[in-house]
């Protein structure tokens, strides 16, 4: 009995697709095995085929060598199988200690039992060194710790096979080390894992097979340890993807956005999230905002956007103070917005792609007319944006974006926001969650919106992206700038030292003097 | 072929779910019927089944009258609805359109007959909204969920008209509203095709109204953006919506639609007055059951409130048998209770069409 997991010609149709074509998977026991393929390729399909949410229409599907039928995830869980979704499935207004067991609650005479649970739960958090707070709701923890509370779901169920989807895209790298350590541990105690993801260095590091999809299908199953990136990419992609960032030098012209002491109170803590921050962006180039997460990036953003009002300081664009515009007037005088959340920010996900690609100019004449909305044109916008940008879905306008795979859906926000012929694109984590050949392309974008005189000011946290597509880095810290660097000259280690708050730069001394 | 494109029809697997609902509602109340009196009950089953058609078209008109005010009620729920929000206070907002009509039926008789009773129903209209006002925008700046304060809303209105009616417009022998003649609706020609009957211009206007409100949500910027909040209130706002005035002006409208239910049935030459006592409109609650059957689409309503108009006729017609109205009542909870279940509907006929279909390709 040499698989734990074998799905066998497994087939799924959605209207207008075929998420599966007669794929087979094969997952030896106690190995991670990566799953790979490019957005829409069909994998989220696939794992909730494997975890009951969706039934095949073809094909079987075999747990340690018996064959199966697994109609819902409790099925699932019957047969050890854990998933932990792109999209966390967590009770908002629950505390993470009652999203644990909720499910398989202890119940003694039809009262709830916690503490039982709480003790197994606080021992598997120190076991793997899952850090949580039993007690916190989920809605005010971090994704990491949010996801954290979904894999401890898994080990309380007791389950030994786990599906990861897409576990780091919302992490930070601090958090990616960490989590790898943790998948490691799990093999090494005889648990077997299905880790989907599309960052190549990570299946390098973790996995030891990793099976690739393309479009629906099933294109191969290889080694890590004999097959290069350069390989995987091009079995996913069907050619070669370049991974390396071209770019000429920067034409940089006239400042368009200038940014003057500005502080924005946290909600959180007494202390200011943004503190006395100034810079300008100029056209022609890419600004990079540097950071570990949760120093103040989000609510500079928010502040630039109009999402959140501004306590102190201004913001000029153009020369025109729009520090307390409404963010009407920003999107629409050339200020676009790619989100850092795409689900609560980016999309409405119960409108379609065409609804959601004309989501902030539906009102202009181009697709209205004396308030009637002018669904020809509508439809024609949509058109043009998916065949332009390659937005993949099953019923083209008229798909639900909820249906859409989590990459597809970035892409229709990258397209709106570009289309829109902005002169300052403010992108927030443009790539996550994209595969490379899609990455590639947005780089690319972003780089012409560079090159045509726009302005782009960018938020990551990945630094190869920080380091390869900026032309100049501010890095963030405690909500203050700490220090403007070159990425042509500064080390990854020295970005580091910024971004954890040991050194600043000349000219970003930490102020003492009680001004 | 043809089926198998049919049932894969997103609305018409909606729509199918309702009328499976109908079909089990149907055949539970039969089975009701059966064990309350069971001698009777095939042919008390029929007089349901036949609803208004039992009276001749004197009992189509009376079923078109009593579907009136629910179509407008359900279109005030399903408009909501659309919009992401529950107005659970239809009640209020009719009752509060009621009095207004009445109000202005009865004082403002300097007006000229054929106008006075059009303003009592723009009157009814501004009250309704006024109503439902409140508390969209409690929940638009305080974050005050709408349906406790629509409940609130509610028993205070109820309260509030039980007071005016007594201060302003009482017939004090009746213990109820003075009758506003001067303002009657005029009967449309409803008096030509359904003689004898209560049917006047009150459901060509809510027949109207659901044609407009369909295309506010489905043809215009403005139904995009109310429907855009509904879905999610943060991207709404992210894309440049003022999300707060949508939200009150959801819940206005969703009022005003109320109010109009409220001042059409009042305004009706039917007899029918704002008694002074402690109980909510139930054309109100009524609404609910309406939007949820017309899955909140306003054509739908017209639809499935002339259908609860037509059910609550049979119920009429069966008291005839001995059988009390309330099993009508029964028997439409438990069509609702199957279409608030439509969603297991739903999918049983996605697996019908699968089996039918086989693959697409
Ligand atoms: N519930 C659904 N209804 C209709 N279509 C769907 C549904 N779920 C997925 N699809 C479609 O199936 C295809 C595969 O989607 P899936 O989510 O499996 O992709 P993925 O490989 O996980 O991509 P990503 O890397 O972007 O997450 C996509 O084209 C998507 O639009
Ligand atoms: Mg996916």
């Amino acid at each position: 009995m040499e698989y734990v997991i074998e799905m066998l010609n497994i087939t799924k149709e959605f209207p207008g697709i075929i998420a599966n074509d007669d794929i087979t998977l094969q997952v030896r026991k106690g190995e991670i095995h990566a799953l790979l393929g490019e957005n829409g390729a069909g994998k989220s399909t696939l794992m909730s085929v494997l975890f009951g949410l969706y039934i095949s229409e073809k094909g079987k599907i075999k747990v340690r060598g018996n064959e199966v039928k697994i109609h819902n995830p409790n099925d699932a869980n019957d047969l050890g199988i854990g998933m932990v979704h792109q999209h966390f499935k967590l009770v908002h207004n629950f505390t993470v200690l009652e999203n644990i067991v909720l499910g398989v609650e202890t119940v003694r005479g039809g009262f709830l039992i916690m503490d039982d649970a709480r003790a197994k739960i606080v021992n598997l958090s120190k076991q793997y060194n899952l850090r949580i707070e039993p007690d916190a709701i989920i809605e005010d923890i971090s994704v990491g710790m949010q996801q954290r509370v979904e894999i401890l779901k898994m080990l309380y169920r007791e389950n030994d096979i786990l599906i990861f989807d897409e576990p780091t895209a919302v992490l930070t790298p601090q958090e990616i080390d960490e989590l790898m350590k943790i998948m490691k541990r799990l093999v090494e105690e005889g648990k077997s894992i299905i880790f989907i993801t599309h960052k190549l260095n990570e299946i390098k590091a973790v996995a030891d097979r990793v099976s690739v999809l393309r479009k629906g299908k099933y294109i191969g199953t290889v080694d890590v340890a004999n097959t290069s990136k350069e390989e995987m990419s091009e079995m996913m992609v069907g050619r070669k993807v370049i991974f390396e960032i071209a770019k000429g030098e920067a034409n940089i012209g006239d400042n368009v956005l200038t940014v003057r002491n500005l502080s924005i109170n946290s909600k959180v803590h007494g202390k200011s999230a943004v503190h006395n921050v100034s810079f300008d962006l100029r056209k022609g180039e890419i600004l990079c905002v540097a950071g570990i997460e949760g120093n103040g990036q989000s609510e500079l953003i928010y502040a630039l956007t109009g999402l959140l009002p501004v306590d102190g300081g201004e913001i000029y664009y153009k020369g025109e103070d729009i520090t307390h515009k409404p963010i009407r007037y920003r999107n629409s005088h050339g200020i676009s917005h790619i989100p850092e959340d795409r689900h609560k920010h980016g999309l409405v996900l119960d409108y379609t792609l065409s609804e959601n690609l004309v989501l902030q100019t539906y009102f202009l004449n181009e697709f209205q007319n004396k308030g009637f909305i002018n669904f020809k044109s509508r439809l024609t916008n949509a058109k043009k944006m998916i065949e332009q940008y390659d937005i993949r879905s099953g019923e083209g306008p008229i798909t639900l974006v909820r249906s859409m795979s989590g990459g597809n859906q970035q892409k229709a926000i990258v397209a709106r926001e570009v289309e829109k012929d902005p002169d300052v694109i403010i992108a927030v984590q443009p790539t996550r969650g994209l595969d490379v050949g899609a990455i590639e392309y947005i780089h690319n974008q972003l780089i012409k919106q560079r090159d045509m005189g726009r302005a782009v000011l960018l938020i990551s946290l990945e630094l190869s992206e920080v380091l390869g597509v900026s032309d100049r880095i501010l890095v963030m810290y405690e909500g203050e700038i700490v220090g403007e660097v070159d990425p042509k000259e500064v080390t990854q280690q020295e970005l580091g030292l910024y971004m954890s708050g040991s050194k600043r730069g000349a000219g970003y001394e930490r102020k003492e003097t009680s001004e | 072929m043809n089926v198998k494109k049919l049932l894969s029809n997103r609305s018409f697997k909606s729509a199918s779910a309702s009328v499976f609902a109908i079909l089990f509602g149907l055949l539970i109340g039969y089975i009701i019927l059966l064990i309350s009196n069971p001698a009777q009950a095939t042919r008390g089953f029929i007089i349901i089944l036949n609803g208004g058609f039992n009276g001749g078209l004197r009992g189509v008109g009376n079923m078109l009258h009593n579907a009136m005010p629910i179509i407008l009620t359900g279109l005030s729920v399903g408009f909501a609805f659309k919009t992401g929000l529950f107005n659970i206070g239809a009640s209020g907002q009719f009752i509060l359109g009621a009095f207004t009509a009445i109000y202005i039926g009865v004082k403002w008789t300097f007006l000229p007959s054929g106008t006075l009773w059009i303003v009592a129903i723009i009157g009814a209209m501004i009250a309704g909204a006024l109503w439902g006002g409140i508390a969209g925008v409690l929940k638009a700046f305080r974050n005050v969920n709408e349906v406790i304060t629509s409940i609130m809303l509610n028993y205070i209105g109820m309260y509030l008209v039980n007071f005016l009616v007594v201060s302003t417009v009482f017939d004090l022998t009746r213990n109820q509203s003075i009758s506003p003649r001067a303002a009657y609706l005029p009967t449309g020609g409803m008096n030509i095709l359904f003689p004898l009957s209560s049917a006047n211009i009150g459901i060509i206007i809510a027949i109207v109204v659901a044609i407009i409100m369909y295309i506010v949500l489905e043809k215009t910027t403005f139904g995009f953006e109310l429907k855009a909040v509904g879905y999610n209130r943060e991207a709404s706002r992210y894309a440049g919506i003022n999300e707060k005035k949508s939200i009150i002006l959801s819940m206005m409208i969703a009022g005003a639609l109320a109010g109009l239910g409220g001042g059409l049935l009042y305004l009706s030459n039917t007899g029918k007055h704002i008694e002074v006592v402690d109980i909510l409109a139930s054309e109100g609650f009524n609404g609910i059951p309406v939007a949820l059957l017309g899955l909140s689409n306003p054509i739908g309503i017209i639809f499935s409130g002339l259908f609860v108009g037509h059910m609550n006729m049979g119920g009429f017609y069966m008291q005839r048998l001995r059988f009390v109205p309330e099993v009508i009542d029964i028997m439409i909870a438990i069509i609702i209770y199957f279409s608030a279940l439509s969603l297991a509907f739903k999918s049983f006929i996605e697996n019908l069409s699968r089996k039918l279909g086989g693959r697409t390709k």
